[in-house]
């Protein structure tokens, strides 16, 4: 097959790592090609480079054939080169097919924008890759899916021929992940060629035509997706054998640790949220939520940890009613919470790695003393936590921003679970992380339930819920539909649920299958 | 006569009108500045600049014309200084803004000794003509709140403005030198700053007086805020808050036993209302006061 591009022994080097290191990376007309590897193994920066936006410090990219410098987003473009970013670049106030012209505007009589033919260009444009949007609509008002599908359309305006998406599916649910594969194949089918940005290995296998690994930032192999497979990758990507799903001890269970009786909430528009939750979680067992996300999910994990007020119902810790209470209560009774958005409630980004680690006991010894913080103990809980859950960070007075993602989720993951606490509540624990990480962290989880803590497990990813649960319930529309045993779970049935159907139906309907 | 009647008449519209006018210059001017993703608070500072050098160039050369040409020149001279402190050195927006307004009041007094060997007052010099009432920079707003509307919505200059403000990365990403556009909104903004300015001293007046703005910038800053920084909005603001100023002027000229220091606070009173029941819903642009640095 015909080979459009080619980058030969890339290196760009940072202050102090080498983030490419003599990688070499191809893509032919008419494929998807997969670029793979755990965070900071090199792939966005890799991309940048081919868009512009870093200057490589040696190697080069040949494009159909020709040594091309490529210096700016500006070449790249005229080059048919398009990148989707993992933050969207969007213009929030201005319309789809506003946002799809900038920097490349329809006029008319030389001065004006042309609305009219933006708007009918863009429609075109979307009719013929199926990638449907209305022109007119403002950026704020649309989902996520559709503003992905607003970026893949700015760069086949620009006439891309190589697509490059970073991370595309982090921000998508299911369907919309579904929608954008059948979008990708579309393009491929009609002569482009896309690099597929991810982590997720399943995705690898469902779409891409090839395969190439990085690895701390050189370049591990190129492969044909249909002669590999998921745990060959993954060994790959990691450079030893990775547990796809982590083994799990018989569970010793012990006294009832949490105990929800009718609990109802409303959400933030003061929509009912909650309807009469009853739950109990007992010590040394994983209690995991599963359901599409917004049926309730969020707001039971904020009655919880006392962010968010319960209407009605009763919440008991280890038999002491903790329903309505402050945040800081509640933690002082051995309660961690890893949140689901890290960013929002996890950690302060501005703050360093080691006044992110005390956040929470901050106030109390052995980190403040009559109202003066000890500067020596919060660093030694730092190195501590640091070298305890491998953080990788320059040093612990580095601000936490500046970490890569999967990084930062350790910060929160080793303040939380560093203490001697009863009740973990966790949400979204590995969400946009790398699969060595991820490994990590349900061991973590994991070793807690062995020593006898009461853990509460949201997540959006069902492969998560079912390898770390003891029991699973399914949330719908507020209420928990029905909650099933470890051993009688399975994919399809918790599937159903998700959708409103109740645990007895959802079990005929398989059998009548 | 009952009492509404002579407090409203063709005279106050007029009044209106002429106070407006400088606010709604220097507003739009704010506009251009604000929407490329710079703060401009330094409205006040440009518009004493332009204030002065129209009345000193009006001054030498005997022509109003050259004044208010010159006006223009020296605040988009200004802008071009805020602007290089701002975008290249990437300084604090609102410190930069303040220290354009002192060194305005500090520099206009400075120069007033300098040229005039006087402090306080200029000498009169000529003014512009007089057009049915208005001096022509009024007759020039019109033209100018239609033409920054069609430019702001209309142009790919002005959705490139917009997008600068807003989302600079997303411009640069899309081929566009989020630098320039950052730039240019500057620069338009003294330029219509010193207008405002000139309006003041040979707009209406003849001379020159210290401090003459009186926090006419900052009331356009606010009607820049309260118009949701579209040229419509400022319009409309402007216009109500030169209404308040016309109907102090009123109030205080029919004695009606107010004292006159409250009737002077009616323009800021109703600023302030206006301010905090409207601009809650106001959502200014996204970027705005954040350097853009090129990776």
């Amino acid at each position: 097959m015909e080979q459009i591009l080619e980058m030969v022994n890339i290196v760009k080097t940072f202050p102090g790592v080498v983030a490419n290191n003599k990688v070499s990376f191809e893509v032919r007309k008419r494929e998807i090609h997969a670029l793979v590897g755990e965070n900071g193994a090199g792939k966005t920066t890799l991309m940048n480079i081919l868009y512009g936006l870093y200057k490589p410090d040696g190697g080069d990219i040949i494009i159909a054939g020709e040594k091309t410098s490529i210096d700016s987003p500006i070449v790249a473009i005229e080059k048919g080169i398009g990148l989707v970013a993992q933050h969207f670049m969007l213009i929030e106030p201005l319309t789809v097919a506003e946002n799809i012209i900038l920097g490349l505007e329809t006029r008319k009589n030389k001065i004006f924008t042309d609305m009219r033919k933006a708007n009918q260009k863009v429609k075109e444009l979307s009719e013929l890759y199926g990638l449907e949007v209305d022109p007119t609509a403002r950026i704020m008002d649309i989902s996520v899916g559709v503003q992905q599908r607003v970026e893949i359309l700015k760069i086949l305006y620009r006439e891309a021929q190589i697509l490059i998406l970073d991370e595309p599916t982090a921000v998508l649910t299911p369907q919309e992940t579904k929608e954008l594969y059948k979008v990708l194949f579309s393009l491929k089918e009609m002569g482009k060629s896309v690099v597929f940005i991810t982590h997720k290995l399943n995705e690898v296998m469902d779409i891409s035509d090839r395969v190439t690994v990085l690895r701390g930032g050189k370049a591990i192999g190129t492969v044909n997706t249909s002669e590999t497979d998921a745990t060959q990758l993954a060994s790959m990507m990691v450079g030893r054998e990775v547990l796809m799903r982590v083994k799990k001890e018989g569970k010793k269970l012990g006294e009832a640790v949490l105990e929800l009786r009718k609990v109802s909430a409303v959400d933030s528009r003061k929509l009912p949220a909650l309807k009469n939750v009853s739950l109990e979680i007992r010590a040394g067992e994983i209690l995991g939520i599963a359901g599409v996300q917004g049926n309730g999910q969020t707001e039971l994990v904020e009655v919880l940890t006392g962010l968010r007020k319960a209407t009605s119902g009763e919440v008991m810790l280890k038999g002491d009613s903790i329903i309505n209470k402050n945040s800081r209560s509640i933690r002082e009774l051995r309660v961690a919470h890893i949140p689901e958005d890290r960013n929002k409630r996890g950690l302060i980004l501005d703050y360093d790695v080691a006044d992110n680690l005390i956040l929470g006991p901050h106030y109390k010894p052995p980190f403040t003393y009559r109202g003066k913080r000890n500067l020596q103990n919060v660093w030694q809980n730092a190195r501590n936590l640091i070298a305890e859950f491998d953080i990788r960070t320059p040093s612990y007075d580095t601000k936490a921003e500046t970490l890569s993602g999967g990084n930062q989720q350790k910060i929160v993951v080793a303040r939380e679970l560093g203490g001697d606490i009863s009740l973990l509540v966790v949400s979204q624990p590995t969400r946009g992380l790398d699969i060595g990480t991820i490994e990590f962290i349900h061991k973590r989880i994991l070793e807690l339930r062995d020593k006898g803590v009461a853990i509460l497990l949201v997540s959006a990813e069902l492969t998560e819920i079912m390898s770390l649960s003891d029991r699973i319930a399914v949330m719908y529309d507020g209420n928990i539909v029905g909650i099933l045993q470890d051993e009688e779970a399975k994919e399809e049935q918790i599937g159903m649920m998700m959708t409103g159907i109740s645990k007895v139906d959802a079990l005929r309907g398989e059998e009548s299958d | 006569m009952n009492l509404i009647e002579r407090i409203f008449d063709v005279t106050i519209v007029m009044v209106t009108i002429r106070m407006a006018t400088p606010l709604i210059i220097a507003g739009i001017g704010g506009m251009f500045s604000e929407r490329s993703g710079v703060i401009n608070i330094a409205l006040e500072g440009k518009m004493l600049f332009g204030a002065f050098s129209s009345v000193a160039i009006s001054y030498y050369t005997g022509n109003p014309w050259l004044g208010a040409a010159g006006a223009i020149l020296i605040g988009g001279l200004i802008g071009f200084l805020h602007a290089v402190v701002s975008i290249k050195f990437n300084a604090n927006q609102v410190v930069s803004g303040v220290a354009i307004n002192i060194l305005a009041i500090g520099l206009t007094a400075f120069l007033l000794e300098t040229f005039f060997h006087v402090s306080g007052t200029t000498p009169t010099v000529a003014k512009l003509p007089v057009w049915g009432g208005f001096s022509p920079i009024v007759y020039f707003v019109a033209v100018l709140v239609v033409f920054s509307h069609i430019t702001l919505f209309y142009t790919p200059f002005g959705l490139r403005l917009i997008a600068a403000g807003e989302h600079p990365k997303a411009l640069e990403t899309a081929g566009v030198n989020v630098i320039k556009i950052r730039y240019l909104g500057v620069i338009i903004s003294g330029c219509l700053a010193g207008l405002a300015g000139a309006q003041l001293s040979i707009g209406t007046m003849s001379l020159f007086v210290e401090g003459m703005t009186a926090g006419r910038g900052f009331i356009a800053l606010a009607a820049l805020i309260f118009g949701k920084w579209t040229p419509l909005g400022i319009l409309g603001s402007c216009l109500l808050f030169g209404f308040t100023d016309a109907l102090g002027m009123r109030l205080a000229g029919l004695g009606i036993g107010l004292p006159t220091q409250f009737i002077q606070m009616l323009p800021f009173v109703v600023t302030m209302i206006a301010l905090v029941s409207f601009v809650g819903r106001a959502r200014p642009p996204k970027a705005i006061g954040m350097s853009y640095q090129k990776e």
